[in-house]
């Protein structure tokens, strides 16, 4: 028992990485965007927040402020990279696929640029980690992950799905990734909810970057891992069918898959041959296939992607 | 949605106009001034950076990539890599299937070409080694890019992130099977000693006159043959091609069959030529990048020539950089980003024009004079 829960505890903190990487990717695919450079953006955002921490090193300011100012940082590296994305692909009609993937390449190599160059400085931004696992710092068990992060991943994850379901903004977001020339038709602005959408959801994503590098993973090393976790993120979306809450429970189950080749086999108290562990490491990708294939051919309505994803929309063309 | 309030009449400053066609020189100087803009940003960025002025910047940028005979080589043979895979997404892309899975397809070709000469090795002659390995590569890579066309033809499944998926899929199976060909539990496979391809000239000559071969032979298909027009047909809209009696289920399975063949052959041509063995990263993000190459290429063959040319370049030129100025191996992918960013918003001007609201003076009095 006590396994299991060392393996939920892992799995969970691990999972809420996913989930700003989904949340953020939900929102800019309701207004009809595929976001490619997610991975990228995600990348943005562990970089900016670290170059903000490396910044503030040695600073009199509390440390809750140092932590808010932190995600601040980051969250605006998303937002930025969301506008070059938009700026591209909105107003200038780009496809929405090469831009993404560029956003990812440009995104991938700047935060390696920015990062390596923190860790030739003799100190740097790890000191902060103790705030950012703040209830938990001083546990030596699993425990220790679950930071403040994670609990503001499934409170952001919370919001966007009430904010989708329940509200009016979230409804004309939803015309306009459905379909937006009759959104704007009701006068609804297209190209504002776009920006917003993508900018907010960038955002929120790049927060998964700084989470993985100052509460889940706690390394200079970390960075490089997160461009694979960001191509996951984009998975869970499928997954969860664009839905925020459910992709709480989704980004738990994804982390649970990601770690089961190095926990599954003590739990079960088997012993896998080593070469048993890729193909673990094969399921979440392999599961959002079978999802992604379920949901095709079940062809309930609700299931299905924004119907204007992916395609750009230009008011004068019918 | 801007309704007239009062009595005067609220325009935009500009509003934006299709193109009908651009004459390709007025083209061509947008796409130049676009990378001309992006390279000085760059050289911007370089003088924040590195402290190197921009002069410097340039020269060291083309003396990476053409600097030297051997760099010549090596950009050939890089570009030649690309411009394989770029060959290979293209007739998917012009029928408007976006395969973002070439990364998986070309990997899961090397690996069937180093599972054959892996288990095959020494008990045949080099050349029918070499054939099998072709044969198993290409296979694999067609039935890789079958698997997402076939759901796609038949429930219209979501075929950007199947392919996607499935790019994760090849690289378990590869270290799924260097766990296996590796007893010591290293997983790094060494160098094979059989199946190489055999050197004509130059250690790369076979690889770029094969990749150029190729490029022909993907342009006639898809500009002289009655596939090749079902393709654009298909791409154009899928209503017509139904109309007029084409297959749309059979063309887009039978597309991506070629499309992930190719791929195949590049995962052979990187095994066979280059590699002699295989690791998760062996492409290493090249089946991206030729999704870029190709899309720059607008999707023409003949022009993927220059455009994998011209990523490769600018790959290879800013590596340069990143070594002579001691900065991290990174640079390139900022400088690639970059330049990419203007090559695609410059695209918008290209296929768009602003007509500005003074410019036009009988659309002034006449309402929304669109």
């Amino acid at each position: 028992m006590n396994m299991f829960l060392d393996y939920l505890l892992t799995a969970i903190p691990l999972g809420m990485t996913f989930l700003f990487g989904c949340t953020g990717e939900i929102l800019t695919e309701k207004s009809g965007h595929l976001n490619l450079g997610i991975p990228g953006i995600m990348c943005m955002g562990g970089a900016c927040g670290c170059l903000a921490l490396h910044v503030m090193y040695g600073s009199a300011l509390p440390p809750f402020l140092i932590l808010i100012l932190a995600v601040l940082a980051a969250f605006a590296g998303g937002v930025l990279m969301g506008m070059i994305y938009s700026f591209l692909t909105v107003s200038l009609k780009a496809n929405q696929n090469v831009t993404g993937l560029a956003m990812t390449t440009f995104g991938v190599g700047t935060t390696k640029f920015i990062m390596s160059s923190l860790a030739t400085e003799a100190m740097s931004y790890l000191y902060a980690l103790d705030y950012f696992r703040f209830p938990f710092a001083d546990s030596s068990t699993s425990l220790k992950y679950c930071g403040v992060l994670m609990y503001v991943a499934i409170l952001i994850a919370l919001a966007a799905s009430f904010v989708l379901s329940r509200t009016k903004v979230g409804l004309h977001l939803r015309a306009v990734g459905e379909n937006p020339a009759t959104a704007d038709a009701v006068g609804i602005n297209v190209t504002l909810y776009k920006y917003v959408a993508t900018g907010i959801g960038s955002g929120i994503a790049a927060l998964g970057g700084l989470y993985y590098i100052m509460d889940y993973s706690g390394s200079y090393e970390a960075y490089k891992s997160i461009e694979a976790l960001g191509w996951l993120a984009v998975a869970l979306v499928i997954f969860t069918l664009w839905r925020p809450h459910i992709s709480i429970i989704g980004s738990i189950l994804f982390g649970m898959l990601y770690l089961a080749g190095s926990h599954l086999p003590t739990l079960l108290g088997i012993r896998l041959d080593m070469s048993a562990t890729p193909l673990l490491q094969m399921l979440p990708y392999v599961v959002t296939i079978v999802v992604l294939i379920v949901t095709s051919v079940s062809k309930k309505r609700e299931n299905q992607p924004p119907a204007a994803l992916g395609l750009p929309y230009f008011r004068e063309e019918r | 949605m801007k309704k007239p309030n009062n009595t005067s009449l609220h325009e935009p400053a500009f509003h934006i106009v299709k193109r009908d066609t651009i004459p390709l020189g007025k083209a061509m100087l947008i796409r130049v001034a676009a990378v001309a803009a992006a390279l000085l940003l760059c050289s911007v960025l370089s003088v924040l950076l590195i402290n190197a002025n921009p002069f410097e910047f340039i020269e060291t940028l083309i003396d990476g990539a053409v600097g030297s005979a051997r760099r010549l080589w090596k950009l050939a043979k890089d570009s030649a890599v690309l411009l394989c895979i770029s060959l290979a997404v293209t007739p998917a892309f012009r029928m408007r299937f976006w395969n973002i899975g070439a990364e998986g397809q070309t990997l899961i070709g090397a690996l069937a070409a180093v599972a054959v000469a892996f288990y095959l090795g020494g008990s045949l002659p080099n050349t029918v080694l070499l054939v099998l390995m072709l044969l198993a590569a290409v296979l694999a890579g067609a039935v890789w890019g079958c698997i997402p066309a076939i759901f796609k033809a038949l429930w219209k499944t979501n075929e950007t992130l199947f392919t996607l998926m499935m790019n994760y899929v090849a690289t378990g199976l590869v270290s799924f099977f260097l766990v296996i060909w590796t007893p010591s539990g290293s997983s790094v496979l060494g160098a094979l000693s059989v199946g190489h391809l055999p050197i004509v000239f130059h250690e790369y000559f076979l690889l770029i006159a094969i990749t150029l071969i190729l490029t022909f032979v993907v342009h006639i298909y898809l500009s002289r043959t009655k596939q090749g027009y079902e393709i654009s047909v298909v791409g154009e809209s899928e209503n017509t091609a139904r109309y007029i009696g084409i297959g749309v289920g059979k063309v887009i399975i039978r597309t991506m069959i070629v499309s992930g063949a190719i791929c195949g052959l590049a995962g052979f041509l990187i095994v066979g030529a280059l590699d002699h063995s295989i690791t998760t990263t062996t492409v290493g993000g090249l089946g991206f990048t030729a999704i870029m190459a190709s899309w720059l290429a607008k999707f023409n063959p003949i022009v993927m020539i220059g455009s994998s040319a011209f990523i490769t370049f600018l790959d290879q030129g800013s590596a340069q950089i990143s070594t002579n100025f001691n900065i991290d191996s990174s640079f390139p992918d900022m400088v690639v980003g970059i330049v990419l960013f203007f090559i695609i918003g410059c695209e918008f001007f290209i296929s768009y024009r602003l007509k500005f609201r003074d410019s036009d003076q009988n659309a002034k009095k006449g309402g929304a004079g669109k």
